[in-house]
């Protein structure tokens, strides 16, 4: 299984994959900690979905990690596309065949991928977090938002606790994208339907339908990421998204230990 | 411990009610050269897809290097395969692509340039595979298949897009391979491409395995013909009474006489010929291929 985590992560180390996509993780993170802080007397918010985060929110321990929390999602998305486009294009450049010739135990291969896209992202999280934490810094003095309170326990805690809640909501989200990926054996099938249930599906759903936000995948990893919102507590969303996660990877797992390996 | 470093008995693939392959029997012994023939579509894929434990069979059973089928993680590790043409990461390079694929397997990084020196990519190691030729990314699959230095080689037409150098070379180094007890079980479409280099062959047509068998026994049975045409097509005939009056039996193919006799006969044919009046318009000893061989043995012309 090492063996499989370690040829994954040659392949995930390329330059322009790795530099690209944490080129991409800086921006994004860039991005929304920057309307975050520059936008905080916006009458138009500064937050997702034009919620506002006034500057007492800013100035609490948790206020460090406030932009970091809200570019979970955004580092999600990347990471969905990094798992499916990985393992769906196994499939459409016929290298699975070489692999499972070179590792015949089929989910073996599945938990060695998984291991070194999970350390990708990682990285990435890790990336975004001290992007996060220097820019809030930085934009603190601008934005005139008093920093003491970062300097405390409380902060530290709460950085801790936001880093692990946006890994276990990256680790879903591509999860959802390498179950994907193996199901679809397409990376543009695979990456587009992700990112339309996501981004459009869900939010019509949660939009008409009222408490649907317990229920809906998306919306839970984004109750994880902030560590329980009003759509879910933390402990329902974790259950449940764990339940899904689990059900999904049960089927597919079986699907693709038994499947025919024949492109 | 078993000779035989394939054996397969009934082994079978059904997708649905379409039999891909059909009750297959054959054996291949260790350290030999055995050249897997038939037509594309002909279930040559599919069977080695099977022996890797790529797809699964629906029918009989098949052991490689002693072990079933059934368990290819049991002696998958000494075995090498390019199946179906050559697939790798276009954006990596030739080398990161092996060391991928040797890191996998728990064979030496280092050993990567050897390998792409040994299949006349050395030179080419740090492009990326995407800028590659089809023939080097033949290349690249043999090298990648050598990785495990292997005690069977399963080799899927490895000289699609080979020029005539490249083919030869693939041959030789196939029969290095032998040479050295590494057991080749080589697929082509064209009989003539492998039949030089085969110690035994394994015919495919249809699903069905209708030939396995030593190459010699073939070629012992191989008849010399001599080829003839006529200016007047209604002389076929007379050409073929003056054969048998000779002692050599013939046949009509399309518009040509083909005499079987070597091509010592062909002068004193001639000569018979004119002197019966006829003019040839073509005289052409040759020697059938071995498939053409196989269906006059069995009478098989489909």
């Amino acid at each position: 299984m090492i063996r499989v985590a370690f040829a994954e992560w040659r392949k995930l180390r390329r330059p322009t994959l790795f530099l690209g996509t944490m080129g991409a993780v800086i921006g994004f993170t860039a991005l929304i900690n920057s309307l975050l802080f520059l936008l905080l007397d916006s009458p138009r918010g500064n937050a997702r979905e034009g919620q506002l985060i006034n500057r007492g929110t800013l100035e609490l321990p948790h206020g460090l990690v406030t932009g970091f929390s809200s570019a979970a999602g955004f580092l999600g998305l990347i990471a969905l596309c990094v798992f499916a486009a990985n393992t769906a294009q196994e499939y459409t450049y016929g290298t699975l065949r070489n692999l499972l010739v070179r590792q015949p135990r089929r989910i073996t291969l599945l938990v060695g991928k998984f291991l070194a896209m999970a350390a990708f992202a990682l990285v990435s999280v890790i990336l975004s977090a001290i992007v996060s934490v220097s820019l809030a810094y930085g934009l603190s003095g601008k934005a005139k938002v008093n920093t003491a309170a970062w300097s405390t326990n409380d902060a530290r805690i709460a950085l801790l606790h936001a880093f692990i809640n946006v890994f276990i909501s990256v680790i879903a989200y591509g999860t959802i994208g390498m179950l994907l990926g193996l199901l679809l054996r397409s990376p543009i099938s695979s990456i587009s339907l992700g990112v339309a249930w996501l981004l459009v599906v869900e939010n019509i759903i949660a939009a008409f339908v009222k408490h649907s936000g317990k229920w809906l995948p998306g919306q839970l990893m984004s109750s994880i990421a902030a560590g329980g919102d009003i759509n879910a507590s933390y402990s329902h969303a974790l259950l449940i998204l764990s339940a899904y996660l689990a059900l999904a990877t049960i089927f597919v797992g079986v699907l693709f230990s038994r499947r025919d390996v024949a492109n | 411990m078993s000779s035989l470093a394939i054996s397969v008995t009934d082994l079978s693939k059904n997708y649905g009610d379409r039999p891909a392959v059909s009750h297959a029997n054959f054996e291949v012994p260790f350290g030999t050269i055995c050249g897997f023939v038939g037509p594309n579509g002909s279930g040559k894929t599919t069977t080695m897809r099977m022996l890797l434990g790529l797809i699964s069979h629906t029918g009989g059973t098949g052991t490689i290097l002693g072990e079933s089928i059934d368990h290819p993680e049991r002696y998958l590790h000494r075995v090498g395969a390019m199946i179906e043409g050559p697939a790798f990461y276009p954006a990596l390079s030739g080398a990161e692509n092996l060391r991928v694929l040797a890191t996998l397997g728990g064979f030496a990084v280092d050993e990567v340039q050897g390998l792409l020196e040994r299949v006349g990519l050395g030179d080419r190691a740090d492009s990326k595979y995407k800028t590659y030729s089809l023939g080097m990314k033949q290349r690249l699959g043999i090298a990648a298949a050598l990785q495990p230095k292997p005690q069977l080689l399963m080799l899927d037409e490895p000289t699609n897009g080979l020029d005539p150098a490249g083919i030869q070379e693939i041959r030789e180094l196939l029969r290095s391979l032998a040479d050295e007890g590494t057991t080749v079980f080589v697929s082509s479409h064209l009989l003539q491409e492998i039949e030089m280099i085969s110690d035994s062959l394994v015919m495919l047509r249809q699903g069905k395995v209708i030939f396995a068998g030593k190459t010699q026994d073939l070629l012992l049975r191989q008849q010399p013909v001599i080829i003839a045409k006529c200016a007047d097509p209604q002389d076929l005939q007379k050409l073929l009474e003056i054969a048998h009056n000779a002692g050599h039996e013939g046949s009509i193919v399309d518009d040509a006489a083909h005499i079987l006799a070597t091509s010592e006969w062909a002068p004193t044919f001639n000569k018979l010929s004119f002197d019966a009046g006829i003019t040839l318009s073509q005289l052409s000893p040759v020697l059938p291929s071995l498939e053409e061989t196989f269906f006059e043995m069995t009478g098989d012309q489909e």
